[in-house]
């Protein structure tokens, strides 16, 4: 899960997690065509051919939830939606769990359209900014 | 002719405080306040958006809209007098946010107070000229900061806007820039130093030797150049401070029609963005450019300095309108906060 529910800012970890928290990636099997949006070797096809793609910025809200009370470092952004996303991948629906940004909380709506984008996710006054995708709705 | 604009993109954050609730905080008057710097709100980003988040917003808006493989974007140029960090370039951060490609790839973090927005644009116009990069991207972004109850207080806001540049000529043009000049000189008006969260200022200096002084300066010599006049210009872009500044100066100058000075409602609404203020004034120039309009821009930043351009619209402004946002969409959507909200998004309530 590389939407923003991370512990910790260790530079190892966010060398290697850097490119999936801020990047919009996903991965796709190579024989079957199945989109993911966490690394993994091997697709459920048995495939282990799986590349790396762009996943697209615009999605849908299915459900939410909001967090009141956030656990340490978070209190900033607190209170914060948290929801499942669906985003269309040529054709084939993708569900993503992301937080959401700019977004009053009493109007999220099922259906309702959102945009990847990149934010602050943890900032101390010290040591590393974890930036992450979060998700802000589209202006109609 | 020099270089292109491929493609521009700009970014206001949705969140804005009034002049009144800053002056009801303070005890001052805020007709006073509003007339004196014609500004009647400004922007404040949210809890989790910094230089780098504003700056990204800006930078995708402007690669798709010059349409270009992004792979080709050789320099990240980041202008800001309030990078995330003190030591770690916002560049790496948003080459990578971007997906650009990190092969043959520059990137930097330029500071020149309020200018170091166009300073990163003439520094990829080098790069390009030298053919040393095809495409480039120039961002001028700000998340300023003014000390509580200071006077900049009402004015110091956020915003960004980002530049595809390339080569003079190239068929995904939507704007030639045709001249820059600049005017540099050693003047004590503003300064921070490292460590001090809020800068300071010389009240004395800030006005006819800083900013007017060397806009006019970058404007006559600019003009001079080119042997044309001001009033030949559709739209004038300045950096500003505040809304009386930008208009004492564009009458100064010799502008007829002020309201060609789209910097006024940007300024208005949302305040100072520093280095992306010059910045977000030539998108909104674009916007409501038609081919073959010319734009002059100028900026200013303390210590101080001005960067003129001379800027000719081409023929795909119009493709590119329909993508994306306008600023004005940005200028018209706001959610007014309360000073104890903007207290805690702007980290003035210390917590650790
Ligand atoms: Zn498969």
């Amino acid at each position: 899960m590389y939407m923003g529910i991370i512990e910790g800012t260790f530079p190892p970890r966010y060398r290697r997690e850097v490119k999936y928290r801020n990047a919009f990636v996903g991965w796709r099997c190579k024989k079957c065509g199945r989109v993911f949006y966490t690394p993994r070797k091997r697709c459920e096809c048995g495939s282990r051919e799986i590349e790396e793609i762009e996943l697209p910025r615009e999605g849908r809200v299915v459900t939410r939830t909001v967090v009141r009370n956030p656990p340490k470092g978070y209190e900033k952004y607190a209170p914060y939606a948290i929801a499942i996303i669906e985003l269309d991948v040529d054709g084939q629906k993708v569900r993503v769990l992301g937080q959401l940004a700019d977004v009053d909380l009493d109007k999220i709506r099922t259906g309702m359209r959102v945009r990847a984008t990149l934010r602050r996710i943890r900032a101390g006054r010290r040591g590393l900014i974890e930036y992450g995708v979060k998700r802000v709705p589209i202006e109609e | 002719m020099i270089a292109s604009i491929l493609g521009y993109g700009a970014y206001i954050p949705r969140y804005r405080i009034k002049a009144e609730e800053i002056a009801k905080v303070w005890g001052q008057d805020p007709d006073r306040v509003k007339l004196g710097l014609l500004v009647e709100s400004k922007s404040v980003p949210g809890p989790d958006e910094d230089t780098a988040t504003i700056a990204f917003e800006a930078a995708m808006q402007a690669i798709e809209r010059a349409g270009i493989d992004k792979s080709l974007i050789g320099a990240v140029f980041v202008g800001s007098e309030s990078h995330p960090y003190a030591v770690k370039p916002t560049g790496t951060i948003l080459a990578s946010a971007l997906g650009l490609n990190p092969k043959h790839l520059r990137a930097a973090s330029f500071e020149f107070a309020c200018k170091a927005g166009t300073e990163a644009i003439q520094a990829v116009i080098g790069l390009i000229n030298a053919g040393l990069i095809k495409y480039g991207l120039a961002i001028g972004a700000d998340t300023a900061q003014g000390r509580p109850s200071d006077p900049l207080e009402y004015t110091a806001a956020a915003g960004g806007a980002a530049y595809v540049l390339g080569p003079k000529g190239d068929s995904k043009a939507i704007a030639e820039i045709e001249r820059v000049e600049s005017y540099v000189t050693d003047t004590p008006d503003f300064r921070r130093r490292q460590g001090a969260p809020y800068p300071e200022h010389g009240v004395r200096f800030t006005g006819e030797p800083a900013y007017f002084h060397h806009i006019i300066n970058s404007v006559k010599l600019l003009l001079e150049k080119l042997g044309r006049d001001i009033n030949e210009y559709d739209r004038f872009a300045f950096h500003s401070p505040n809304g009386k500044f930008v208009r004492n100066v564009a009458r100064r100058l010799g502008i007829k029609d002020l309201s060609r000075v789209v910097s006024l409602d940007i300024v208005r609404k949302c305040g100072n963005f520093y280095s992306g203020s010059t910045l977000v004034g030539i998108a909104r120039a674009l916007d409501k450019a038609n081919p073959g309009d010319k734009i002059l821009a100028a900026s200013f930043g303390s210590g101080a300095g001005s960067d003129a351009f001379s800027i000719v619209v081409k023929d795909r402004i119009t493709e590119v309108k329909s993508i994306g946002k306008s600023v004005d969409r940005y200028l018209n959507r706001a959610k007014y906060i309360d000073y104890g909200t903007y207290a805690r998004y702007r980290g003035i309530l210390v917590m650790d």
